[in-house]
């Protein structure tokens, strides 16, 4: 049943500098977290990998205040979402994480490489994990993608196409040296090294 | 039932940069945002189950060995897409500072006590209608360092999930009359008198408990329409 037609959405404001306590708590609040860092089901197909970086703010100063979320498909390309026809129900896999930044401005996920999903023509979309960025001085959370080193796709991803060449390394999680899979993605919310965000 | 997310509803949003509210400086991008065609990556988002949301943690008044210090509350409404459509099985966070206005938040060092039954933080799941409800405690407003004098209203934080990545809200609900709307940066970061009063709640005495609470009503809008216009009449 509908209501009056609203006059509009409910405007955002910040999560403001005290959000840990209700949403990232972990061990240090009496809370629980609903969301975490670690995606990774047992049943999960595809190579465990590593998510981490720092994020700055306009004057390179780690921002120690910050809530990340991530949403990513499958191995196989598929969200955890009803709305994804091509999902199955019954897999573990949820796609969805949260972490908050630590002392040092540092954040890490852990998780799958996921797979391949279509653009609306139905093209492929090179492999890539959305991210939203929360904090203190943020009236109105940030979005971007992560993409990955050295997947070929990159060159023909309808996305990244839309970004000046010059910024698209931004988007990029660069793979660290070492036998463990690990991707490092930071984030620059100003300046010239400023990450490329979406108006989505 | 297929949802799109125009991007003009984005409209209502305060501006990343407002310098009144001064860490917005050097936290807002300076560089233009990238339109973009949304794919299923933006339109769908994350389903949670029933172990996500607890039988009290709707409750804030309950967590503690004891009753919280301070005035009981029920605040409840529904959570509503922007034909007005309930939002069911949407996950709503909610957390604020207790009755003197003071985070159980390390960084905060507010002179003011803090409770020790009273964290702030609660959950609840809308229903198939998409109706929320919680029982709380009034926050107090509270000191900030943005100008001399600087006061937040008394506010309560909400996080939201809809149907998609975005369609994701993180708000504030206000109480109506509060005498230091005029002076908060945050608030007025919403440059539309209209959008701004969607963050006031409404006092509701059709649903005050008598003997036991007052309640405000915050129905919360999130993006989102119908893909095929609702048919007139």
């Amino acid at each position: 049943m509908s209501q009056a037609k609203p006059d509009g959405v409910t405007p955002s404001q910040t999560v403001g500098p005290y959000f840990a306590y209700g949403l990232t708590p972990g061990d240090k609040y009496d809370w629980n977290d609903a969301f975490g860092n670690n995606l990774v089901t047992p049943d999960a197909s595809g190579e465990r990998i590593r998510v981490e970086g720092t994020v700055f703010d306009g004057d390179g100063v780690p921002v120690v205040d910050c809530m990340l979320e991530i949403w990513q498909a499958d191995a196989q390309g598929r969200f955890s979402d009803p709305q994804d026809k091509r999902a199955i129900p019954n897999s573990s896999f949820k796609g969805f994480g949260r972490v908050g930044t630590d002392a040092k401005g540092g954040y890490a996920f852990d998780t799958i490489t996921p797979g391949s999903v279509p653009d609306p023509d139905g093209k492929p979309q090179a492999p890539h994990i959305v991210i939203a960025i929360y904090a203190r001085g943020m009236l109105l959370h940030l979005y971007s993608r992560i993409y990955f080193d050295g997947d070929a796709a990159n060159a023909a991803d309808p996305v990244l196409a839309l970004v000046p060449a010059d910024r698209r390394a931004t988007l990029v999680a660069t793979r660290q040296p070492g036998d463990k899979a690990v991707y490092r993605f930071d984030i620059h919310l100003q300046g010239d090294k400023e990450t490329v965000f979406f108006d989505v | 039932m297929t949802l799109v997310y125009p991007v003009q509803s984005l409209a209502a949003h305060p501006p990343r940069l407002s310098p009144g509210y001064k860490s917005t400086v050097k936290r807002s991008p300076t560089k233009p945002l990238i339109p973009m065609r949304h794919t299923l990556s933006e339109l769908t988002g994350p389903v949670y189950g029933h172990e996500t949301v607890r039988e009290h943690d709707h409750d804030l008044t309950v967590h503690g060995k004891a009753e919280p210090i301070g005035e009981r509350i029920i605040v409840h409404g529904n959570v509503l897409d922007e034909d007005g459509r309930g939002v069911p099985n949407a996950l709503v966070e909610l957390w604020q500072a207790n009755s003197c206005g003071r985070y159980v938040h390390v960084v905060d060092q507010h002179p003011a006590p803090l409770d020790p039954n009273f964290t702030g933080a609660g959950r609840a799941q809308t229903d198939a209608k998409g109706y929320y409800r919680f029982v709380t405690i009034k926050p107090g407003a509270y000191p900030w360092g943005n100008h001399h004098n600087a006061w937040r209203p008394a506010h309560i934080h909400f996080s939201v999930f809809g149907y998609s990545f975005v369609s994701r809200l993180v708000t504030q609900m206000y109480f109506p009359g509060d005498p230091l709307f005029p002076f908060d940066p945050i608030f007025n970061s919403v440059t539309d008198e209209k959008a701004r009063n969607r963050m006031i709640s409404s006092f509701d005495l059709e649903n005050t408990k008598p003997d036991w609470a007052l309640c405000y009503r915050f129905d919360i809008v999130l993006r989102g329409r119908n893909a095929t216009p609702m048919e007139t009449k």
